[in-house]
């Protein structure tokens, strides 16, 4: 029987950028073009200028923990459990949601410094995941 | 004690998108376009908009849409059912409600979609597991009755019997819709006008409908603004005035299917809507100077024709002929090409026409135009409103 | 001029199905039951009713159950999206619907195989590219897949600013079961928990407990409004509705709102406050009991301190020593809540409100309830009413 793997996010024309950047090892932010705000996740629209212009800058991939969950159930087939999903602020002011790894989830702590790694979850999808950073 | 809505909104702008087969961007994306657009016509702030409202079946949801916009609040919001037609003019119904009623001051209906060239929702699997629609479309998809044409072709073909009508009317219907798109720049068929000749020689879709008796398919987005009357005379153009709107779901109504009643040549969906519309207004069909009337199939405006009293019963094939429908005719009528030759939006575009009429801005502008018509759905729940000037 | 809704209309109406782990009919059986017990509990008969308002995500079209029931027909119909978020946009609909003549009647349901059927802590699935869509696929590939988790992710950081434990959670959870347990309508009927087997319960996803998560249930629940007029000459004392809004707050997501500056409340509660206060004039400390939408023990938190009867970051302290109890200052969720009488996306809540008012709930307070507070659920565009005696 082939593994589980992890559930797909529905990729259509106003996040593909994103997810090709992350297949190129980097963690895009959205900036738009007209009056520079930071949007994650990316959207069509800028809420302050209504501009529909947009590029992406890549993250310094540093950040901390702003908060965080430890899912016990239910246990999806396709990931490990228990799951810690962390909200992570960046050091651009963005926030993201991803996986806690390289730590027991009892020792994450809100506030603590993390930093990315585009990781090959399987064989087809990349995921930015963080770790405690090594400072 | 119960106010009315008689004259206490008005349409004060219109956006759209480009229609094409193939839009080369998000439905979302879409809707932003024609949503701004529509803002910025009636000359009003983006954080004037405190209440949005769209179709069920639409995909941008609206707080993906005040994201967009930055609204920092919104105090309305909701979603229309029945969306291929049922809902273009319910929305206005709901923004009038709630504008009545203090919880909102300015509404933004909008409907986008990737209708060409995206995927969409197979009447077969909307709803969830086992949903009321799933076990409807259960007594007609084994047959191979499949999609809308195939269920208004079977209206169609029971009209055209009971009364003797020949196929001549829906050509009448379907050229001069033609005729319309032809001169509107924005038309999928914009400088495409065809003859008699070319629709006999248009295949057979489902008997009785050939291939231009039915919408085409496109890729766009419309919305609209309205706020109350009294703010909507300080706005840069003249208002389109509510001054009535309704909704109406009939005995024995089915989505598409309502072929149970004792007649299935005439809607009672459409004949409450009127009663309502009219008896709201204090208006009557006489009254009426043009018309936007849905039409996914050429035969649906036989039926409202009827239904909304502009001729008998079983007559409207005849009221067609001589150019009644077009620009000097007796009731100017989808001046833009409607579904059929502008674009089929599910009927939203319909109504943006109807702004246009009563401005006087319609690329096919009739001479009179104190009152226009407007209506949405064709066989499922209904709804319509009259509009006229300030 | 614009209208006020405060006491035009009242809910005279209510019913429900049993609530069960597997009904063993379908949705559309129990839409049917509960609407029909609501017309019959107002005295009406299914031909009094010409207006349906339903939710988006209801798998059994309002049509269907005008049928099934023999509503002749309808002049207003609506949807509401958001589920949960929007049982009291149920009522809003229904009020503009009534207090501006467009319909005389409305009923409003929700009806759902909840257990038997699909489940929403089974995690939400891919699809076609919509806004909607698009927003899961943030969260759903480092498995925050249910309510659940998006909902622990406010707790976790509400917990960490105010310094919270989860005793305030084990005195929401307890509580409850404990009006449950002298429900015999509930799913908790006869089973109450101690504080120990609320803390020795597993973690679903932490910091929420298996006991801070409401079940999962089948059942249906219906309301029926009409105007305080008509609602003098039926058989039940009227609930009157002082208040009716909706409200979507800056940069709103559903359940995943974690963009905003500060996570550990929620903005669109604070709005529906403001506008239910605003509307009925009343405040806090006029309420005198509530149902707080309840999915998890902790949004009972964050609606507390939106709705103002205590402040910011205390609430998890207000509701310890039985605040919420029968003889406590806010008796709230008499019947068991969602989290242990049944989910009903928030309309059993709302039947329990009006027997409330009537006197008749099995876990009524001894003290007056003149007037009381509805809310709706959590992170996502929500809505809330005041409603209280003629």
């Amino acid at each position: 029987m082939p593994k589980a793997l992890r559930m797909r996010p529905v990729i259509g024309h106003d996040n593909r950028p994103w997810w090709d950047r992350i297949d190129e090892g980097e963690l895009p932010i959205q900036r738009c073009c007209s009056c520079g705000t930071l949007r994650h996740p990316p959207r069509p629209m800028c809420w302050k200028c209504q501009s529909l212009e947009s590029e992406y800058i890549n993250a310094s991939g540093k950040g901390i923990v702003y908060s965080y969950v430890v899912v016990h159930k239910p246990a999806v087939p396709g990931y490990e459990y228990p799951l810690a999903v962390g909200l992570i602020e960046l050091e651009e002011g963005t926030r993201i949601v991803s996986n806690i790894v390289g730590i027991n989830p009892e020792d994450i702590e809100i506030g603590m410094p993390v930093e990315v790694s585009i990781d090959a979850v399987d064989d087809e999808m990349n995921l930015p995941l963080f770790r405690p950073a090594s400072r | 004690m119960p106010t009315t809505i008689k004259d206490k909104c008005a349409i004060v702008g219109i956006g759209q998108t480009e229609f094409s087969e193939k839009s080369g961007r998000s439905e979302l994306h879409l809707t932003l376009e024609c949503v701004k657009s529509a803002i910025e016509d009636a000359g009003l702030p983006f954080s004037a908009v405190d209440g949005l409202v769209t179709y069920s079946i639409d995909g941008s949801d609206e707080i993906a849409v005040a994201r967009g916009l930055g609204s920092k609040e919104l105090t309305f919001f909701s979603r229309v059912p029945h969306g291929s037609g049922g809902g273009a003019v319910s929305m206005v119904q709901q923004a009038v409600l709630a504008i009545t009623t203090g919880m909102c001051e300015t509404v933004v209906c909008y409907r986008a979609f990737n209708g060409a060239s995206g995927v969409q929702p197979k009447s077969t699997d909307v709803g969830g597991p086992l949903s009321t629609d799933q076990i409807h479309w259960g007594w007609y998809n084994p047959y191979g009755l499949v999609g809308p044409a195939s269920v208004a072709a079977m209206y169609t073909q029971r009209y055209l019997h009971e009364y003797n009508a020949s196929d001549e009317s829906l050509a009448e219907i379907a050229v001069t819709m033609r005729k319309h798109a032809a001169n509107n720049p924005e038309a999928m068929f914009y400088q495409k006008p065809m003859t008699k000749e070319d629709y006999f020689g248009s295949p057979f879709i489902v008997e009785p409908l050939r291939q231009y008796d039915s919408s085409i398919a496109t890729d766009g987005g419309c919305a609209f603004v309205i706020t109350s009357a009294e703010r909507a005379k300080e706005l840069r153009h003249p208002p389109a005035v509510i001054r009535s709107v309704a909704q109406g779901s009939a005995y024995d109504q089915e989505v598409m299917t309502s072929f149970y009643r004792s007649s299935i040549t005439r809607f009672p969906e459409y004949e409450l809507v009127a009663k309502e519309c009219y008896q709201h207004s204090g208006l009557c069909a006489n009254d009426i100077d043009a018309a936007s009337l849905y039409d996914p199939f050429t035969s649906a405006v036989l039926f409202q024709l009827e239904s909304f009293g502009f001729c008998k019963q079983g007559e409207a094939h005849e009221f067609v002929k001589n150019g009644n429908l077009g620009v000097d005719g007796q009731l100017p009528c989808n001046t833009s090409g409607g579904q059929l030759s502008e674009a089929h939006l599910q009927g939203i575009n319909g109504v943006t026409e109807a702004v246009r009429l009563i401005r006087g801005t319609s690329v096919n502008q009739p001479v009179k135009n104190d009152h226009v018509l407007a209506t949405s759905g064709f066989g499922v729940p209904a709804s319509a409103m009259i509009l006229g000037k300030c | 001029m614009l209208t006020s809704i405060k006491n035009e209309c009242a809910i005279v109406g209510i019913g429900m199905t049993e609530i069960s782990k597997n009904s063993g009919r379908s949705e559309l059986q129990l839409a049917a039951e509960c609407v029909l017990t609501a017309i019959k509990d107002a005295g009406l008969e299914p031909k009094d009713v010409d207006g349906i308002a339903g939710f988006t995500l209801d798998h059994v079209d309002e049509i269907e159950v005008a049928r099934a029931v023999g509503i002749p027909e309808l002049k207003f119909i609506s949807r509401m999206p958001h589920g949960g978020g929007q049982p009291m946009g149920l009522v809003q609909q229904a009020v503009m619907a009534i207090s501006t003549g467009v319909c005389k009647t409305v009923v409003g349901y929700r009806a759902m195989n909840g257990r038997s059927g699909a489940r929403y802590s089974s995690g939400v699935a891919d699809g076609a590219e919509t806004a909607d869509k698009i927003s899961w696929g943030w969260y759903t590939p480092y498995g925050l897949l249910t309510p659940t988790g998006w909902c622990a992710m406010n707790t976790q950081r509400y917990m960490y600013e105010y310094g919270a434990t989860n005793a305030g959670l084990a005195e929401i959870a307890v509580t409850q079961r404990a009006y449950a347990n002298n429900n015999p309508n509930a799913i908790f009927y006869g089973s109450p928990i101690t504080f120990e087997d609320y803390h020795n319960a597993p973690y679903i996803v932490e910091p929420l407990r298996l006991y801070d998560c409401c079940i999962e249930t089948d059942g249906g629940a219906a309301f029926v409004v009409t105007s305080a007029e008509r609602a003098k000459d039926m058989p039940h004392p009227p609930a009157m509705i002082r208040g009716a809004a909706q409200g979507v707050a800056f940069d709103q997501e559903v359940i995943t709102s974690y963009y905003r500056d500060n996570i550990t409340f929620l903005p669109e509660y604070d709005l529906v406050a403001k506008q239910c206060y605003a509307q009925s004039g009343l405040g806090p400390d006029d309420l005198d009991a509530a149902i707080i939408y309840d999915a998890f023990t902790s949004i009972v938190l964050f609606q507390l301190e939106s709705f103002g009867f205590c402040k910011r970051g205390e609430a998890h302290e207000w509701v310890q020593g039985g605040t919420l109890g029968i003889d406590g200052r806010l008796p709230t969720n008499t019947h068991g809540g969602l989290l242990s009488e049944g989910y009903i996306h928030g309309l059993n809540g709302l039947c329990e409100a009006v027997r409330l008012l009537r006197g008749t709930s099995v876990n009524q307070p001894k003290k007056n309830i003149e007037n009381m507070l509805v809310s709706s659920g959590a992170g996502m565009p929500t809505s809330a009413m005041i409603i209280g005696k003629m």
